[in-house]
């Protein structure tokens, strides 16, 4: 490690001002600040700098995906094993299809992403800031395994550009970056986003004869009432298959349990704030009670028990990845309660009664984001107005 | 450069003061028929000829008109255009028209011929009135064509309803963009047109 940096410290005059690659500055500052924690302090008034930048938050919350992110890469394994009716098993086998299968989707998103954030770091004369670490890997995760590069890539420029940069880069964007490539996914290629064969990857071989590829809120949309849900070769699921998430999905989300792992990382770093995940939590199972109180055949999505409701497809992720974004979520201690406990009860709201989207945990999301800023404010509000009424009890 | 001073109400609208990107106004129809090229053109033939006909009359009344009512007498004016238009696009084009639908009646209210005729008709002689009808309308279609070429490109794969992007893209995994046929898609592209225009002009920057 001493001696890397004792080789950058050497050709860094090179790209200060006046340096023979003074252009590139910005992009020798963000990978210099990646491998080591600037020692810059400020020099006049009372600023304290932690050495928790935010290039160490984004990587604490890659930390954190990786159980979701390893659990999925075998799970896209397990899948393709029993949609073909592979015998093989293999721990190592099957994790390694899905880690093929699902590589190229990251290369891209982080080739697309992060070749954006640095052409425009380079033309604004900015830092390289670092909030795509985390996008990148989130986009492939939460979209279908059998997306095209092409699609992906197109969505990712599209995203980072009009959700994010045209905003004023890392920081100042208002939606999520990762949510605006899944929706403009869903809305562009709404073929490729649901149905029933792009949430497996069958790798051009044959399916078996029992082979269904929906998700388990898919089937429940499309069925007429309380159906079993079943796996990719046709045996029921159990409540554990759901928790666990040894169901095909969007491959970084089907567990539930990785992603509880994840959150008690971000939880104990201090990252994500449990308020937001809390009341989350709360509102999908409200929601989702009050759904199975007044079940019907119309919506058969509402037979599912609170329980299901909360493992199943992409809600867990959404309140622990997305909701929790510092970014967009509110800034205000009651503002974060009730934007998290909305979040959860729209995205059963639009799971269990839009029969067109099978999973509302996205556009849930989005729509908060739209709202934080006013929540916050009505907060403040009501803030400013309680303590001025006190002033004026107390004259 | 130097142009004819009696042009400028011609020419201004096209660019500088474009009524869709720098006034801002006529979104609504600029949203609702640009899904694809064939309407676009239509609404910019009929929107450019009620505004230069509306101009001339409005232009040719207005020192008649009693300013209390004088909304109403530029709606009536419109409004009878308006039916003329339709009336000639139901006999001709009967598809366009209705794939046009409540769009060319509802060119009695774009904002940009009343705009036209409240600021400019009300205070100048015909022929002037006339340009300026013309350089308004053709600056408003020249955004609705350019909004209709993309859409229409990217969502349909076809230009003017001709297959535009060959067959065997689409046999290599090609597809549509669906997103471009909706409305939000629009007004990113107008938004994507003003970018691209204020970054070209820095006097309209604020």
């Amino acid at each position: 490690m001493k001696g890397l940096k004792k080789k950058i410290d050497s050709v860094k005059p090179q790209f200060e001002k006046g340096g023979k690659y003074e252009k590139l500055h910005s992009v020798f500052d963000g990978f210099y600040t990646f491998l080591f924690t600037p020692n810059e302090t400020s020099r006049s008034g009372v600023h304290i700098h932690d050495a928790n930048d935010s290039k160490r938050t984004m990587i604490m919350v890659v930390i954190a995906l990786l159980p979701c992110c390893l659990f999925g890469m075998w799970n896209v394994g397990l899948q393709h094993a029993l949609a073909t009716g592979d015998p093989n098993h293999g721990v190592f086998s099957l994790f390694f299809y899905g880690f093929f299968a699902t590589l190229p989707q990251i290369l891209t998103a982080y080739i697309v992403g992060l070749g954006i954030e640095f052409v425009v770091a380079q033309i604004r004369g900015h830092e390289i800031q670092e909030g795509f670490l985390v996008s990148g890997i989130l986009i492939p995760m939460i979209c279908p395994v059998d997306t095209p590069c092409w699609m992906l890539a197109i969505a990712v420029a599209f995203s980072v550009i009009f959700a994010k940069e045209v905003f004023g880069g890392t920081g100042y964007n208002f939606l999520n970056v990762a949510l605006v490539t899944r929706a403009f996914l869903f809305f562009a290629y709404p073929s490729q986003m649901s149905g029933d064969h792009v949430f497996v990857s069958l790798g051009g071989q044959e399916a078996i004869d029992a082979f269904s590829g929906a998700t388990p809120l898919g089937q429940l949309a499309s069925s007429s009432g309380p159906a079993q849900i079943l796996g990719v070769n046709g045996t029921p699921l159990t409540f554990n298959d759901m928790f666990f998430g040894f169901y095909p999905g969007s491959w970084g989300e089907t567990s539930t349990f990785c992603i509880l792992l994840g959150l008690a990382l971000l939880l104990v770093t201090g990252i994500a704030s449990w308020r937001i995940v809390l009341s989350g939590a709360l509102g999908g199972f409200f929601m989702a009670l009050v759904a199975n109180h007044f079940a019907t055949p119309l919506y058969p999505v509402t037979y599912l028990t609170p329980w299901e409701q909360l493992s199943l497809g992409g809600f867990a992720f959404a309140i622990v990845f997305m909701a929790t974004d510092p970014v967009t979520a509110c800034r205000t201690t009651v503002g974060k309660y009730i934007y998290g406990f909305l979040i959860g009860a729209i995205a059963i709201i639009i799971r269990c009664y839009n029969t067109g989207y099978p999973e509302g945990a996205m556009l849930a999301v989005l729509l908060m984001n739209c709202f934080a800023a006013l929540i916050d404010y009505c907060v403040v509000n009501a803030n400013i107005n309680r303590r001025l009424k006190r002033v004026a009890a107390k004259n | 450069m130097n142009i004819n001073k009696n042009l400028l109400p011609l020419i201004n609208p096209l660019s500088k003061d474009n009524p869709v990107i720098v006034q801002v106004l006529g979104i609504c129809s600029a949203l609702a028929v640009t899904a694809k090229l064939e309407p676009a053109v239509v609404m910019t033939i009929s929107v450019t000829a009620v505004l230069a006909l509306a101009n001339v009359i409005i232009s040719l009344l207005r020192n008649t008109i009693p300013t209390s009512i004088r909304i109403i007498v530029q709606l009536v004016v419109v409004a009878a255009l308006v039916v003329i238009v339709d009336q000639v696009l139901k006999a001709y084009t009967y598809d366009v028209s209705k794939a046009l639908s409540v769009f060319i009646g509802l060119i009695i209210t774009n904002c940009i011929i009343m705009g036209r005729l409240e600021a400019f008709a009300m205070s100048n002689r015909p022929w002037p009135a006339f340009l300026d009808g013309i350089g308004n309308g053709l600056g408003y279609g020249i955004i609705l064509i350019i909004v209709a070429f993309f859409r229409e490109l990217l969502g349909s794969g076809t230009l003017f309803g001709f297959q535009v992007v060959p067959q065997w893209c689409y046999e290599h995994g090609y597809q549509n963009n669906g997103m471009m046929i909706l409305p939000p898609m629009a007004l990113i592209t107008v938004a994507c047109i003003i970018w691209v225009h204020r970054s070209h002009n820095k006097d309209l920057q604020e």
